[in-house]
């Protein structure tokens, strides 16, 4: 069998895919420890603010130098992704800029005036503010982090769930026409939610993680308890919260990218009364047949657990993916049509396109507004005019189905591993191989974390912008050549400051708390 | 009175950040790192890797290159 997983065609789609996805990855192993620290360091200093107890303003300290690492680690990575879309993705960068322009902008002056002004205040400001201006600062600092989050996650959802904007056929770019839409689509709230709760449970791991390394060691083991239980109640919380969002994460996920769905579960065939697969044999390393398979061998499943989690209703109807091709019924009652009839309205929304650029070229303006209108009436299926086969719209399974499993299963292990450290703390008890279980959840929890990215992006493919814009059309007319020196240069100089990171962190955490 | 305050103000805020730069220890390397990867990001690989593929293809008229691109994949 063709191994599909390791199988890059040295096509120039395929290297900026892999190009964009190892920089995106990159940037995600800081951005949640920013995110999840800033909450545990803001409990630490505001104990410290009420107690007036010197013990929590040095352990809010030791955590904030770490922070700091981290931060400092992760600038400016981010920028990089941008640079890729104007290089490798210029089609798509044309298409979304004016979309795009206000979420960024907002997010490069938000990320640059709040979270450097306040974490010069963090980090600099001990002796200088009021305890009472340096625990706002800090919390400010974590707030203009998630507010930079925000509006990321709000261009992300906009290509997953495009709305609040018109493609204008004579600048050939969509223009927002609402930006209360785009801020605020069910999608952006729901990847907002999930992703920055998740974002905690990170750092709630890493706190309790270290914290482990500590009593391991029997160093600071005072300091490390107290960490320690405020990183399990932070972490058992969020983890909480994670499974509610991503409850309603999936919710969304199954009223706007259906296929993703059926990617996650490898849903070849739907129907009502779906049950949730726990353990399923597919194949990691090739594209399962969908088209002929009832469903993936030796399958486990709760009954009904998957109508539940994509319609709120334990006999909803879900489609497969052999559904969304062929056309099923929604439980709104509408009929989603076939594959077939979205590329016949795909191809005409590209022939009025083209009919439009070739009248306005030749001064028919007379025509322009027939034109137009037949576009805009075939606009939501534009993609789909790219597409020949049906092989084209189905995302990469194995990915998806593991990514998803990986992803909830490492949900389902922290939220038993902060309870067990509750247990034990409050027993006052120290068992080491609950120690080393925490230790060795951090790197899961990268692991995790990435996961969920790797189901939300491998599972919107083919699209770049949903429906409207799929990869290959989306990417620049480069020679693949030198997209594939990039990636290989990226690679060793994000090892290498993933390298430094990991050395300076190690170095702080052996040094430990100045207590 | 408003004077004085604002200059209050203001060297109050230089003092933080000079006092902070000036006392830095494990923020020296840090910010080392930080320009490195600055000047690696925004010098090398913005300069001689990443440049604007449509200023440099489109030759003045983006949307009429936009538009042949996407009717003729």
């Amino acid at each position: 069998m063709e191994n599909e997983l390791f199988s890059i065609d040295g096509s120039m789609v395929d290297w900026s895919r892999a190009q964009f996805a190892l920089t995106a990855i990159y940037h995600w192993l800081f951005v949640p420890l920013t995110l999840g620290l800033a909450v545990v360091m803001g409990i630490m200093e505001t104990i410290y603010y009420r107690t007036k107890d010197d013990f929590w303003k040095r352990t809010a300290q030791f955590w904030q130098r770490l922070f700091g690492i981290n931060f400092a680690m992760g600038i400016a990575t981010g920028i990089i992704l941008e640079f890729e879309f104007g290089t490798n993705w210029s089609n798509y960068s044309f298409l979304v800029g004016d979309v795009f322009g206000a979420p960024l902008a907002i997010e490069g002056i938000v990320a640059f005036f709040m979270e450097s002004t306040f974490v010069a205040v963090m980090f600099f400001g001990w002796k200088k503010v009021s305890r009472g201006f340096h625990l706002a600062s800090t919390w400010l600092t974590g707030l203009g982090a998630t507010i930079s989050a925000w509006w990321i996650l709000v261009a992300n959802s906009w290509m997953q769930y495009p709305v609040g904007q018109e493609f204008n056929l004579d600048t050939m770019r969509n223009e927002m026409v609402s930006f209360v839409d785009v801020a605020l689509s069910p999608v952006a709230i729901d990847k907002f939610c999930h992703t920055v709760i998740s974002a905690w449970v990170l750092g709630a791991v890493f706190v309790v993680g270290v914290s482990s390394w500590y009593l391991l060691k029997r160093r600071h083991v005072e300091f490390a308890r107290q960490s320690m239980k405020i990183g399990a109640i932070v972490g058992l919380v969020a983890s909480v919260l994670a499974a509610v969002t991503g409850h309603h994460s999936a919710y969304t996920v199954g009223q706007t990218q259906p296929m993703k769905l059926a990617a996650m579960e490898a849903l070849y065939n739907g129907g009502d009364d779906q049950s949730l697969t726990i353990f399923a044999a597919v194949n990691p390393f090739a594209q399962p047949d969908w088209k002929n398979e009832h469903e993936p061998p030796m399958r486990i499943a709760v009954p009904y657990a998957l109508s539940f989690l994509a319609t709120n209703d334990l006999h909803g109807y879900v489609p497969g993916i052999n559904d969304i091709i062929n056309g099923y019924d929604k439980s709104d009652g509408e009929y989603e049509v076939p594959l077939s009839e979205k590329m016949v309205r795909g191809s005409y929304a590209l022939t009025a396109m083209k009919a439009y650029r070739e009248a306005k070229r030749d001064g028919r303006n007379n025509e322009l507004e027939v034109l137009a209108s037949e576009f805009q009436e075939n606009m939501p299926w534009m993609g789909y005019g790219y597409v020949k086969e049906a092989e084209q719209i189905v995302p990469y399974i194995p990915i998806c189905f593991w990514s998803f499993r990986i992803m909830v299963g490492g949900g389902c292990l922290f939220i038993l591993l902060f309870c067990a450290i509750l247990y034990f703390l409050y027993r006052k008890k120290s068992p080491r191989w609950l120690f080393h279980t925490a230790l060795w959840c951090i790197p899961v929890a990268y692991i995790v974390s990435e996961c969920g990215w790797l189901v939300a992006e491998f599972g919107r493919q083919p699209w770049t912008i949903q429906d409207m814009l799929p990869t290959w059309v989306g990417v620049s007319a480069l020679q693949s050549s030198s997209v594939m020196i990039t990636f290989f240069l990226f690679l060793v100089l994000f090892t290498t400051m993933l390298a430094v990171e990991i050395s300076i962190m190690c170095k702080q955490i052996k040094r430990g708390p100045e207590l | 009175m408003n004077t004085m305050n604002h200059r209050n103000f203001f060297s109050r805020v230089w003092d933080l950040y000079y006092d902070g730069f000036r006392n830095m220890t494990l923020g020296r390397t840090l910010w080392l790192v930080i320009l490195v990867k600055l000047f690696v990001i925004f010098v090398v690989l913005k300069l001689f890797f990443f440049p604007d593929f449509l200023s440099t293809h489109a030759e003045g008229d983006e949307a009429e290159f936009v538009s042949h691109e996407l009717l003729n994949r």
